[in-house]
């Protein structure tokens, strides 16, 4: 990331450095794939500087989300694949916390029933913010085979918000390490601090 | 039955005079197979029937019927005021020894006079045996709880009375144990519609969980799934109940007379 820091620090100082022509021109570095950055067109010096901004905060929370603890259903076997040595989560800095002030992330691994929704949602208020969800399998995801039964929850969104979501019954460790990855995407063209100064 | 049918096979095989001894082994490779299915003790049949009917005579005033179901799993049919005795009859006596309660479940059929029927099983670890006991209630009229017998029946009452509505005198904390809390209704019973009554969300302006009459997107799907080919054409003619054997009943009291 550090280097990917450089090539995009080198790309906008030739950019101020007042060479238009350059910029405009089919030359390399360009895209996100090159600098490690999806903030490529900041207009301004100051937008540049929280663009980088944005970058380090996100290359720190997108290393290390902690999710906690909490396996509802068999997806929660799944989940439990996802920390054991094959595929192995704690790689890419996904430690299970088992306290929802430590976490950034919850994984709703299973049936949500009614009796436990309030507790859900309670568990989520208490994660400090920068808090995201996964969704996992049929049942978090939209009541899946309980749709239609009187005590379950028809899909984990009616009570808490969801960023991911991970189709299965119950998804493989394999998908729900994807939908790991596909959060670190989002997290990556996370702009909070520019949206800060925007307003 | 099958396994006096198969007794019945080798004697004839065994009483045929065989020539030499390398037909018989020719012969004896080419029986079938035995199909792979469960075979009934006939010596452990008998002790349990045996059992079955001592308990009936020990205990005229409550035992309905001792019957065998599926061949050989014992069940006494007793009447709802006879649950304590019947029970801690078959968990006192040394013949018996049923110490372990494995649990207790509950019925609905709602075509009858007492829709609601409680069954307990039991397991007797001296001995290897199982029994069920089955008793008949309505949606008012309560049984008595087994708890002072079988201090597991506590959760197990807890649920009957949670999914089926039948209620236990002498219960000590009869109150439901498996669904939400102020939940409505016994979603066990036959007429509890699949989707309930209500549903969940999280309110964003009340900021927290609240109950609302279920809406649902689309109606549960129905399928027919009527076939037009004969699935067990061996049982077209037999009753629901014919799996069951009676093994005692004791004679109807006269009717009365007037």
């Amino acid at each position: 990331m550090l280097s990917a820091l450089r090539t995009a620090g080198a790309f906008t100082t030739r950019r101020f450095a007042g060479t238009q022509a350059i910029a405009g021109s089919s030359e390399a570095p360009k895209g996100i794939a090159t600098t490690g950055t999806p903030f490529l067109n900041p207009s301004s010096k100051a937008e540049y500087a929280l663009a980088r901004l944005d970058d380090v905060m996100n290359l720190a929370q997108r290393g290390s989300i902690w999710p906690l603890t909490f396996g509802l259903a068999c997806c929660a076997v799944e989940m439990m694949h996802f920390a054991a040595p094959r595929y192995d989560m704690d790689r890419y800095g996904v430690v299970f916390r088992a306290s929802p002030r430590q976490a950034d992330l919850i994984f709703v691994a299973g049936t949500v029933t009614n009796k436990m929704a309030p507790a859900l949602r309670r568990i989520y208020d208490q994660m400090p913010e920068a808090k995201w969800v996964i969704s996992m399998g049929s049942c978090a995801n939209g009541g899946g085979y309980y749709h239609y039964a009187y005590s379950v929850l028809r899909g984990a969104d009616r009570v808490i918000p969801v960023d991911i979501y991970v189709p299965g019954c119950p998804p493989t460790a394999e998908a729900l390490l994807y939908g790991v990855l596909q959060l670190q995407k989002k997290i990556k063209r996370k702009r909070e601090a520019q949206l800060w100064y925007r307003r | 039955m099958l396994g006096s049918v198969f007794r019945r096979a080798v004697s004839r095989q065994v009483s045929r005079p065989i020539s030499t001894t390398v037909q018989a082994a020719q012969e004896q490779k080419e029986t079938p197979k035995k199909p792979t299915i469960w075979k009934i003790d006939e010596q452990k049949r008998d002790r349990l029937a045996n059992f079955g009917r001592y308990a009936a005579e020990c205990l005229p005033k409550f035992v309905q019927r001792v019957q065998f179901a599926a061949g050989d799993e014992l069940e006494l049919l007793i009447h709802p005021s006879g649950v304590v005795p019947v029970l801690s009859f078959l968990k006192g006596n040394h013949s018996a020894q049923f110490t372990n309660l494995t649990f207790i479940t509950g019925m609905d059929v709602p075509t009858r006079k007492n829709r609601l029927e409680v069954i307990y099983s039991l397991y007797s670890v001296r001995f290897n045996a199982r029994v069920r006991v089955r008793t008949y209630t309505d949606e008012i009229a309560p049984i008595d709880s087994v708890t002072p017998v079988f201090k597991g029946a506590d959760w197990f009452e807890r649920e009957v009375y949670d999914m089926y509505g039948v209620w236990f005198n002498n219960h000590p904390d009869l109150r439901r144990i498996l669904t939400d809390y102020g939940f409505e209704g016994h979603p066990f019973r036959k007429d509890y519609p699949l989707s309930g009554y209500s549903e969940v969300r999280y309110d964003p302006e009340l900021k927290r969980v609240v109950y609302e009459p279920s809406e649902l997107a689309q109606e549960f799907r129905k399928f027919d799934l009527d076939t037009p080919w004969e699935t067990f054409p061996a049982f077209r003619n037999s009753s629901i109940t014919s799996g069951y054997e009676t093994i005692h009943e004791p004679a109807a009291p006269a009717p009365e007379k007037k």
